[in-house]
């Protein structure tokens, strides 16, 4: 497993390659999957609906959580301390 | 049922704990193995002959102390179970003490998920609440440790008031100390008192900050065990009292994003860990409040694979402490050369709390969003997947990435005394890592034990789930490529609402250096310029009066209270808060009861 690692490390465009790969499996594999079991229209016709509410879950948290985090929640390690 | 064999299983934990420190080695370490499988095997038995056991009379009450059903049933084998996992995780450790406090936290556990009554409910409820409390105190390579204890403590006892005095209203107005499912709509003021006391402990925003403020201060192996039982054993009080409760539902899917929120920013493992518990366990209160029968089987279920990956997480976070020191993701990295069994163990704990199919979050947690779906409450449902997608962005991305890959931030002594942690750590990460992709991969082990039994079982492996699955990790993973730079950690800490308690104690401090002092001050003054001189006065006729008239009757009683007074008033001044707790909690109990006893 430790080589496997440092063998992917060395190599970050394989790297790369694979997980972009993946991906694309994933999405082209989705579309072929029948939607009709979804719970609301947008399931039904947006194609890789999901494929989107994933990015766009990942990046509102992403963003919300930096400017959350901004608004003086963030403060110095030994601000409980004096 | 009085013909069948009933031992309680909180009763071998108990008179286990009492005898530990007799045994010495080479047996100790048999004995702590044997005494937690000893219990799981009569908690197996007593799931196979379900009943209701351990009835008692005390005063006029009846109480419950072993109510088996389908319910308390998965909950105390799960909790039994990772009993034998936390021992043996913590098997290396020689202080009697930290045995025997985790051993009573998981009888006042178990005792808690088979009472059936209140009375009973609240003695276990505080054994853990105490119990627990002195996992954190152990801790010495933490400065923060008996503060953070001290916290722990006092808002537990708050918790528990609450619930003592919900049960006591209760039974004020209905006569009865049965812990059923309580009248959501004729709900009083004592239904809301016990749903709060419960909800405290399964750490509800906004009674939440003592989790990770305390689960990242206690000892290695004791957080190991918080981890499991406190907030679990809330979630199996929740579903038995406030099965359907509305509020849940919207309280269960804020605990969601706040806790994902904060574990985004966290720079401390365990404080990560414990935010995402919050965040985790706010699914189970989501499912509790839906309330269906397939809902409070994806309650049930999520809390029974929760335990298992968030204790393996726990565990992993635990080794890297034990080898490293440090628990801030600015001092780790590049451990994966280390540490691989424990990297391999933190990404099955990873991939399991995502929800990766094959893994145990992704046959429990989407019985609870499939059942937000089927009754009709969507949104529950859409924002709890936007969450599952900030789960894995957390656990199966951001925490193996600052662990163990990228460039190490140890020093280089450190990072070459790294290692994975001695054969018992080990054996547990091993068989809790095991047990999450047997769960995964045959999910029936764990349906077939669920609550509800009389409804379909979840299929979770139908395509268009495994699609939607898929694709939502997949983008997840290209934010995160996107955006990880975001997501580092930084040398800071993140307010909470703890923040009122600890600033707010030292209001009161300024208070009483400030205005009250000055107040003293100012009447001292007074006192002395106008009172003295008539008291002088006085005091001296007092004082002639004393002397020749008194004295010779009272000296003798006089010093013999004086003696007795000193007694009390000294033990029961001493300073030492927990004490004082204890008294006043039992103090306040006894009133009550007498109060209720009279009446």
């Amino acid at each position: 497993m430790i080589q496997l690692i440092d063998y992917l490390k060395n190599r970050p465009t394989t790297a790369r390659l694979i997980f972009v790969l993946t991906v694309a499996v994933i999405i082209v594999w989705s579309l072929t999957v029948d939607t009709s079991h979804g719970h609301s229209w947008f399931e039904h016709y947006i194609p890789a609906f999901w494929s989107l509410f994933g990015i766009v879950s990942a990046v509102v948290l992403i963003f919300v959580a930096r400017w959350y985090s901004r608004a003086g929640i963030e403060q110095e390690e030994d601000y409980y301390d004096n | 049922m009085t013909t069948s064999f009933f031992l309680h299983p909180s009763l071998l934990f108990i008179v286990g704990a009492v005898f530990l420190p007799l045994v010495k080695e080479p047996f100790r370490r048999l004995y702590l193995i044997l005494v937690p499988i000893a219990a799981f095997m009569v908690v197996v038995y007593l799931g196979f002959n379900q009943g209701t056991y351990g009835q008692f009379n005390f005063m006029q009450w009846q109480l419950v102390f072993g109510r088996v059903d389908t319910l308390s049933n998965i909950f105390a084998f799960i909790m039994a179970l990772m009993a034998i996992l936390g021992t043996i995780y913590g098997l290396h450790v020689k202080e009697a003490w930290q045995h025997m406090a985790a051993w009573f936290y998981v009888a006042g556990s178990i005792g808690a998920i088979y009472a059936g009554d209140y009375l009973s409910l609240f003695l276990f409820w505080e054994m853990m609440a105490f119990a627990s409390t002195f996992l954190v105190w152990f801790n010495k390579d933490d400065a923060g440790a008996p503060a953070a204890g001290m916290r722990y403590l006092l808002v537990h006892t708050f918790g528990g008031l609450l619930l003592l005095m919900g049960f006591v209203l209760r039974y004020q107005a209905t006569g009865s100390i049965a812990f059923e499912l309580l009248d959501y709509d004729n709900a009083t003021l004592s239904t809301w008192l016990i749903m709060s006391g419960l909800m405290l402990n399964a750490a509800v925003v906004p009674l939440h900050s003592w989790l990770p403020d305390a689960y990242s201060k206690a000892t290695i192996t004791g957080a190991v065990f918080m981890c499991a039982f406190t907030t679990k054993t809330a979630i199996y009080t929740l579903a038995r009292a406030c099965a359907g409760f509305d509020i849940l539902i919207i309280l269960g899917v804020v605990m969601a994003v706040v806790g994902i929120i904060y574990a985004l920013l966290e720079n401390d493992i365990r404080r990560l860990l414990g935010w995402e518990i919050i965040s985790q366990v706010g699914y189970m209160v989501a499912g509790v409040g839906i309330g269906t029968a397939l809902a409070i089987n994806g309650a049930a279920a999520h809390a029974f694979a929760h335990i298992l990956y968030k204790g393996l997480l726990f565990m992993g976070a635990g080794a890297i402490i034990h080898t490293t020191g440090t628990a801030k993701f600015t001092s780790l990295g590049g451990l994966y050369r280390k540490m691989p069994l424990t990297m391999l163990a933190m990404i099955i704990g990873g991939v399991s709390v995502s929800a990766f199919p094959l893994f145990s979050g992704f046959v429990s947690k989407s019985i609870i969003i499939a059942a937000s779906y089927e009754a009709h409450i969507l949104w529950a449902g859409f924002v709890l997947t936007m969450v599952s997608a900030g789960t894995f962005l957390v656990a199966g991305l951001r925490l193996p990435s600052l662990l163990f890959f990228g460039e190490t931030k140890l020093d280089s002594q450190c990072f070459e005394a790294a290692a994975d942690p001695p054969w018992n750590m080990q054996l547990a990460m091993i068989g809790a890592g095991l047990l999450c992709f047997v769960i995964g991969v045959y999910p029936l082990v764990l349906y077939s034990m669920l609550p509800n039994q009389d409804i379909a079982f979840y299929h979770p492996y139908d395509l268009y789930h495994l699609s939607e699955t898929l694709q939502i990790l997949a983008f997840t993973a290209v934010a995160f490529w996107f955006f990880h730079k975001k997501l580092v950690g930084r040398d800071r800490i993140y307010l909470d609402l703890d923040w009122f308690y600890r600033r707010g104690g030292r209001l009161f401090l300024w208070l009483a250096v400030h205005p009250i002092q000055w107040f003293d001050t100012i009447w001292g003054k007074a006192y002395r310029v106008v009172g003295l001189t008539s008291l002088m006065t006085t005091a001296r006729f007092w004082g002639w009066f004393d002397w020749h008239g008194i004295d010779g009757i009272v000296d003798g009683s006089a010093r013999l209270v004086r003696g007795v007074g000193r007694g009390v008033a000294k033990w029961l001044q001493r300073g030492q808060i927990q004490q004082t707790l204890c008294l006043a909690i039992s103090f306040v109990a006894i009133v009550l009861i007498t109060y209720i006893w009279i009446d």
